[in-house]
């Protein structure tokens, strides 16, 4: 029953899909989603079905005089106060257990990941790990991760339907919950909740690593950077600390220590730019830098009017931030 | 008493102004007669469904195709905000108001609404406080930041511009207006019922009118109140809804959504009386259950203040306080299954005459449950953890309030056009509206369903081209147009029926209660003389004397 609740609503190779569960969290709704889903089309049927009927059976031919005039009858009323409460009380049930195994209680302290939203983008924290990175989220596959949840400015919400629950992320508050997947793979979200003008632009990436690609993956994401070698990449490291790009980005072993942008210290490692927007090549890299309103209008990241041969020197060097 | 001093309390000597006293536009501007005063409530709501109606076209044609570059998201932004606060307060509450205001004195047999010059104010309070919203414009920056503002991103920091400043000062000036109806209505109905007209006899839409009356009373001062915080937080340096200072975003969305939901109620529980006129006299039966229609809708209202926070499940409340509003919003199905069911029992074994007002109130039955349902999913709390602020929710909120609401209005448009106009609107046309209305309105909003079970946020202005995504979208877009044509439809034949329509009579319908004893149009003093009123149905007794209500023992 359940696969034909997923075949039903995925018809075609669906987007990001929601009824598609990749952990025992996320499944443990897809089952109760399937249950009500099927409920709801049966009740559908059900009121579908009378109305089309009485509206055939019962309609009038010419000449019809008035019918016999039938004013309610409390046998039926109740038959229909029962039953629809007695439906509902099961679901509750189900909804009450499917609460606790999706969304179970997480440990006061130790947040494995804690993900910070901004306008219109994600800091990703590893504070056990002691590093920072942004938009794309690695996990070990196979692993319950416990996620904390912040922002610094509105309210965000972060939703990977197919690992599990979404959750705001309120200004002021720190939210936790658990997620997980699988396998290994990729699991695209998105912000869920109106954050402002490029919310639609605020998409995610999780990346579900093995045990020994999550370990490889985790210790260069700590390692420093490697100086830049060639001097364009030289001077495009200049660019980088020297120009305006250092006030918002932070590169870990150089003089760029802004907050208030992704951080860039392995920004080469990344499959994605600007949330999701676009794929991380140098080309597409080159194009962002040339003019981020063509491709995200109203994103905080400035058009710094650079000339052509400053752009590719910090192309040059950014690529080098593996 | 003095000439020159406004009295309290009109006398029968300082007549007041009425219909048809001045001359020429002023006939209506200076109206204070409740049929006037609603047929310029039905005429500003319907010119802002208009104005509504073209801002969601404008966005369908933004979301056809993936990475559109029709229009960018301040535009968008903009429009989705306008678009949602138009049809919710310019549009939903005042058409249905428009109703209430018509034929809630003409169903219980008044000569008037209890206090008419409040009701006058309270028709330009609504006209004003729509001239404020769209007045954001003139100044430069319409709200950007959807009907429910969520705080912080409706405050200072991250909405500078004064878009938020007017939309919260229009809706202001709308609340106070809507809540002098809901107190002008309630002591219409208390005070004002013709001989005979117990409330065990009120028609169905009037008792509606009174519940939903009361929960205007109750709901809309909490948004004023959050309205007034906001602008203090805005303009007075005030830290009610911002971390930093000891204020809390959520206190925006519990007492934002406070009013919210009941308002969900506002905008259906006329709708569901339209529903209840019109069902039995097209089915030939008296109402299936009538005590229990009007005793669920106290039911509902009462509930409709226990469910607030189904709109915060994903804020992370704590499952404590998700269990208490999942409960009260399952509860509240109850009630609502009742009502469809006692609607579909009276029209079994009935002699149904499918005319355009009961092929719209028929479909309302279908498309409501589907709003319905996908209602009590949002009450499965893990189901609302997936599925909140995606398409689903945009899926839902239409099939509610278009599927439920509008498709109400329409009914009642078609049902009560003869009483307002003398004529009836076209069957033909009529015919076309509503089959073009069901396909457009389902091609649109049922594949939304679909997109949000394929992980589409709501709110996004463009959206990655992401496998099955572009061809649902561009279906809801065809569907929206052929939605907007049918309006179209709709617009001329309400235009050219005032005019060249069938000469409709007294009671085009034989239907029952006292509104279809007056003439088409009504006289300014609504009755020469009201029927006796023994029973629910007044003018079945008239027309049936030998088989009257009255005489049936369990009839009050």
């Amino acid at each position: 029953m359940h696969t034909i609740t997923t075949a039903l609503l995925a018809i075609g190779p669906p987007g990001i899909p929601v009824l598609h569960p990749q952990s025992h969290y996320a499944h443990s709704i897809f089952e109760l989603s399937s249950w009500v889903l099927w409920v709801c089309l049966g009740i559908f049927l059900l009121v579908a079905g009378l109305v089309s009927y009485a509206g055939w059976k019962f309609r009038a031919r010419p000449g019809d005089a008035d019918p016999r005039q039938v004013f309610g009858s409390r046998k039926w009323e109740a038959a229909y106060v029962i039953g629809p409460t007695l439906l509902l009380a099961v679901i509750f049930g189900f909804t009450l257990h499917v609460m606790h195994t999706s969304d179970p209680p997480a440990q006061a302290s130790g947040d494995d990941i804690v993900v910070v939203g901004h306008q219109w983008w994600w800091e990703v924290r590893y504070p056990k790990l002691g590093f920072v990175t942004a938009n794309e989220i690695h996990i070990p596959a196979g692993k319950n991760v416990q996620f904390g949840f912040e922002s610094m400015d509105v309210i965000h919400d972060f939703w990977v339907p197919e690992l599990g629950r979404k959750i705001d992320m309120i200004p002021g508050r720190h939210a936790k919950i658990w997620l997980a997947a699988d396998h290994p793979g990729t699991y695209l979200g998105a912000c869920a909740e109106f954050c402002g003008k490029e919310h639609a632009w605020m998409r995610i990436r999780v990346i579900a690593d093995t045990p020994a690609t999550f370990a490889a993956w985790s210790s260069a994401e700590s390692r420093a950077v490697t100086p830049p070698a060639t001097t364009s990449e030289q001077r495009g490291l200049h660019y980088v600390t020297s120009m305006p790009c250092a006030s918002c980005h932070t590169i870990v072993g150089t003089s760029a220590r802004g907050i208030i942008g992704p951080n860039l210290t392995h920004l080469a490692s990344r499959e994605t730019l600007a949330a999701g927007r676009l794929q991380n090549t140098p080309q597409q890299l080159s194009a962002w830098l040339h003019n981020p309103d063509a491709f995200k209008p109203g994103s905080h990241m400035p058009n710094l009017h650079l000339t052509d041969d400053q752009r590719n020197d910090i192309v040059q060097y950014l690529e080098t931030l593996k | 008493m003095s000439t020159s001093e406004i009295p309290i309390v009109p006398s029968e000597i300082d007549k007041l102004q009425r219909f048809q006293e001045h001359a020429g536009m002023l006939k209506w501007l200076a109206s204070v007669d409740h049929k006037q005063i609603a047929v310029m409530y039905m005429l500003t709501s319907l010119f802002f469904f208009l104005v509504g109606g073209i801002e969601a076209l404008l966005m369908r044609w933004q979301l056809a195709r993936p990475e559109n570059r029709f229009m960018g998201p301040e535009t968008y932004n903009q429009l989705f905000t306008l678009h949602g606060t138009t049809m919710i307060f310019l549009v939903a509450v005042p058409a249905l108001l428009a109703f209430g205001n018509y034929f809630i004195p003409l169903q219980i047999g008044a000569r008037d609404i209890a206090f008419p010059r409040l009701n006058a104010m309270s028709y330009w309070l609504f006209v004003f406080g729509g001239v404020l919203l769209y007045g954001s414009i003139l100044a430069g920056n319409a709200p950007d930041m959807g009907w429910f503002s969520y705080a912080p991103l409706s405050e200072k920091p991250y909405s500078s511009l004064g878009g938020v400043d007017y939309w919260a000062l229009g809706l202001l000036v709308i609340g106070i207006g809507t809540v002098a109806t809901a107190i002008n209505f309630l002591v219409t109905i208390a005070t004002l019922r013709a001989p005979g007209m117990s409330f065990k006899r009120l028609p169905l839409f009037t008792w509606m009118s009174a519940v939903n009356s009361f929960l205007i009373i109750i709901a809309f001062p909490a948004l004023n109140s959050a309205l007034f915080m906001l602008l203090i937080d805005r303009n007075l340096h005030g830290r009610f809804f911002t971390p930093d200072g000891g204020g809390s975003p959520i206190l925006w969305q519990h007492i934002f959504w406070n009013f919210g939901h009941p308002e969900v109620y506002i905008m259906i529980l006329p709708a569901f009386g339209i529903i209840s006129e019109v069902i039995p006299v097209f089915s030939r039966q008296p109402i299936f259950g009538y005590e229990f229609v009007a005793g669920s809708t106290v039911a509902i209202g009462l509930l409709s203040f226990a469910v607030w926070a189904h709109h915060m499940f994903a804020t992370g409340m704590g499952h404590d306080v998700d269990v208490f509003f999942a409960a009260g919003s399952a509860l509240i199905a109850v009630p609502t299954g009742i009502k469809i069911f006692n609607w579909i029992a009276t029209m079994w074994g009935g002699k149904i005459r499918f005319t355009t007002a009961m092929q719209f109130a028929s479909a309302f039955l279908i498309e409501f449950t589907i709003g319905g349902l996908s209602g009590v999913i949002f009450a499965v709390v893990p189901m609302d953890w997936q599925l909140t602020d995606t398409y689903v929710i945009v899926a839902h909120i239409h099939y509610v309030l278009f599927g439920g609401t509008l498709f109400g209005l329409f009914a009642g448009t078609y049902y009560w056009f003869p009483k307002i106009t003398g004529r009836l609107l076209n069957e033909r046309l009529g015919k076309w509206h509503f089959w073009l209305t069901v396909v457009g309105f389902n091609a649109t909003f049922f594949v939304q369903h679909l997109l949000g079970f394929r992980g589409m946020t709501r709110r996004v202005w463009t959206y990655p081209d992401l496998p099955g995504w572009g061809l649902l979208n561009m279906i809801s877009t065809v569907g929206a147009f052929i939605l907007g044509g049918s309006m179209l439809i709709l617009l001329w034949n309400i235009y050219r029926s005032r005019t060249h329509g069938e000469r409709a009579g007294d009671n085009p319908w034989q239907a029952w209660t006292l509104e279809w004893a007056t003439t088409s149009p009504p006289p300014p003093y609504n009755f020469a003389e009201v029927p006796p009123v023994h029973s629910r149905r007044p003018l079945w007794d008239l027309h049936h004397p030998d088989d009257a209500d009255w005489m049936r023992e369990d009839q009050p």
